[in-house]
């Protein structure tokens, strides 16, 4: 009986403790509950709401117009011309960057002496202003003045009107795109790299894969899966959030030739102050990330099961 | 493998590498040598690297001039250093709490973690203007600082890091009758350490370089972050005096590149560690 009784004791006891910790931990995490509410959360759900009025700055009314804002941005030629560049912006800069990414960081890998210059030379961009390189980039651009064009004119090939023509426009914003996260990307395989085990390479040798090209295919690849998912995943996410380069050097010009996602939610919201309008296109731009993390998560499902 | 083959190898592997990372520095090259270059220097030899006269003194002086050098640095300075902080100060407390403590919202706490890593800036922009602006709170270090005291992403960090702390300097602690609170500052903070520098550096390069939100709560120049400042500097030239743009573009990438050469171990760490940015 008194055995019992001390069991409940040493239980309440128990239980008394967990109830403080509990309090400690909801007192500790309060601060940080509160600006989640406040500066994430709260906004999500006012965007959500605002897409479905008419909201805008300097009038003080809006009303209720249900998918109204939605309907329209299907028709609307400058948002589709916008996802449509961001799409062509996305396609070229995410695979190069992450193809010349690997590249460098196996190149860097086997080099010796010379390993920590280039790996501080290809992540320079990574440490630098990027508003303060694109207008170096403009410059360089530049179709009369520019040392691209007087490069080219040299081998007596006419330079372009870079940034300043349509149909050449988001191919030079991709090249800084390119420029600006190659570095990134190197820095993360290489962190892959060094994570995998040398005997592994060893055994493969014994195995008979005697090429380098064997030994790739073999071992560094399949190993360098969780990295090259997360290099991935986040060069798509930076190439869809493209946004400075834009605002710096074109405007979304010529002809809305780079005008992409952010610039025309920026112009929308901020700029003509449609409010409303611009949360819903706000909302399709999470809606996308959304889908962007979904899949991640979908391919890093597959691997645990069938590997 | 022939024994010549090696050197072959690396001769290319060394070649590829030097020619890619001209490529990468080019941009730099160009910048300091124009911002050396007077206007018609620039417009009639733009390969040249080295200038013909030496204008590099004219040209900072036009960028010191023109632009307030001085209040975009310490601007910069201030607001990366106020976020960082409370970051930091927010961040910790939070993630001890759910690695540490029999939390029964840790599960709760977790996905809104997850959530809010997925919720960039430019997605709660439009409601946080509309509020700062009814609050009167543009143009201040408030509405520059305000929205990014909480970092998602430096709670997923440093639960991750303290998960792998050792239960047993905890245990040790409290015995010694350290409150909760205690504990973390001084005992969880000073182990946190290379998880802070790490973040630090993520940090600062992310709102150092941030030119969105800037760009929206702030139109007095008193209050100009380096980005917008160099933007504001480069509408007011109309883009063409090369020189001076150049020189102010050079200045304000100086303090972080330097940073980053002086660093470089715990940058490159940094970023790995952290595997993110903007």
């Amino acid at each position: 009986m008194s055995s019992v009784v001390l069991a409940g004791n040493v239980a309440s006891a128990a239980a008394l403790r967990a109830r403080s910790e509990d309090r400690t931990a909801w007192l500790l995490a309060a601060p940080a509950i509160a600006l989640l509410l406040l500066f994430v959360l709260l906004p999500v759900a006012a965007v959500i709401f605002l897409g479905f009025t008419d909201f805008e700055l300097g009038y003080g009314k809006f009303r209720f117009v249900g998918f109204e804002n939605y309907a329209h941005l299907l028709n609307d030629r400058t948002f589709r011309r916008s996802l449509w560049n961001t799409s062509v912006y996305t396609a070229m800069v995410a695979p190069v960057s992450i193809v010349l990414g690997l590249g460098v960081a196996l190149l860097i890998e086997g080099e010796g002496r010379a390993r920590g210059f280039f790996r501080t030379v290809y992540f320079l961009p990574v440490a630098s202003l990027i508003v303060a390189m694109a207008t170096v980039w403009q410059y360089i651009f530049h179709p009369t003045i520019g040392p691209l064009n007087a490069l080219l004119s040299l081998a007596g090939i006419p330079g372009p009107n870079w940034l300043g023509a349509s149909n050449t426009v988001l191919y030079s914003l991709s090249i800084i795109g390119i420029w600006q996260s190659v570095g990134f990307n190197m820095v993360l395989f290489l962190a892959g790299l060094t994570a995998i085990p040398r005997e592994l390479y060893a055994a493969a040798h014994v195995d008979g894969a005697k090429s380098a090209l064997d030994r790739f295919f073999l071992v560094t690849w399949p190993m360098l899966g969780p990295t090259t998912l997360f290099v991935v995943t986040i060069s798509i996410t930076n190439a869809v959030k493209v946004f400075e380069t834009v605002k710096m050097l074109t405007d979304g010009g010529p002809n809305k030739a780079s005008e992409v996602l952010l610039f025309t939610i920026y112009q929308e919201g901020f700029v003509y102050l449609r409010v409303g309008y611009a949360s819903a296109m706000t909302v399709v731009f999470l809606a996308i990330l959304v889908v962007l993390m979904l899949l991640q998560y979908r391919v890093l499902d597959r691997r645990v099961h069938y590997t | 493998m022939s024994s010549t083959a090696i050197p072959v190898g690396r001769i290319i592997r060394f070649a590829l590498l030097s020619l890619g990372a001209l490529m990468i520095l080019a941009p730099y090259i160009f910048m300091i040598s124009t911002a050396g270059k007077t206007q018609s220097d620039i417009f009639t030899s733009s390969l040249a690297l080295i200038p013909q006269h030496f204008y590099f003194a004219e040209n900072f002086a036009k960028a010191f001039a023109k632009v307030p050098m001085a209040t975009l640095l310490w601007n910069g300075v201030v607001v990366c250093g106020l976020i960082f902080f409370f970051q930091v100060v927010v961040a910790i407390p939070c993630a001890y709490a759910m690695a540490k403590l029999k939390f029964r919202a840790a599960r709760l706490m977790m996905v809104l973690v997850m959530l809010g890593l997925l919720v960039p800036i430019h997605a709660t922009a439009l409601p946080l203007y509309v509020a700062f602006d009814r609050m009167s709170l543009l143009n201040s270090y408030t509405s520059l600082v305000a929205p990014f005291t909480i970092s998602v992403f430096a709670i997923f960090m440093f639960l991750q890091f303290f998960r792998a702390m050792p239960d047993d300097l905890l245990h040790a602690a409290r015995l010694d009758g350290m409150s909760e609170l205690g504990i973390v500052a001084r005992v969880i903070v000073p182990n946190a350490w290379p998880a802070v520098t790490a973040f630090a550096i993520f940090s600062v390069v992310a709102h150092w370089n941030d030119l969105y939100w800037p760009l929206i709560v702030v139109s007095k120049q008193a209050y100009a972050t380096p980005p917008l400042g160099l933007m504001y500097f480069r509408a007011a030239e109309a883009g063409d005096d090369y020189g001076a743009l150049m020189a102010a573009t050079l200045i304000i990438t100086l303090p972080l590149v330097a940073a980053f050469l002086l660093a470089q171990k715990r940058f490159v760490e940094g970023i790995t560690m952290t595997g993110l940015k903007g």
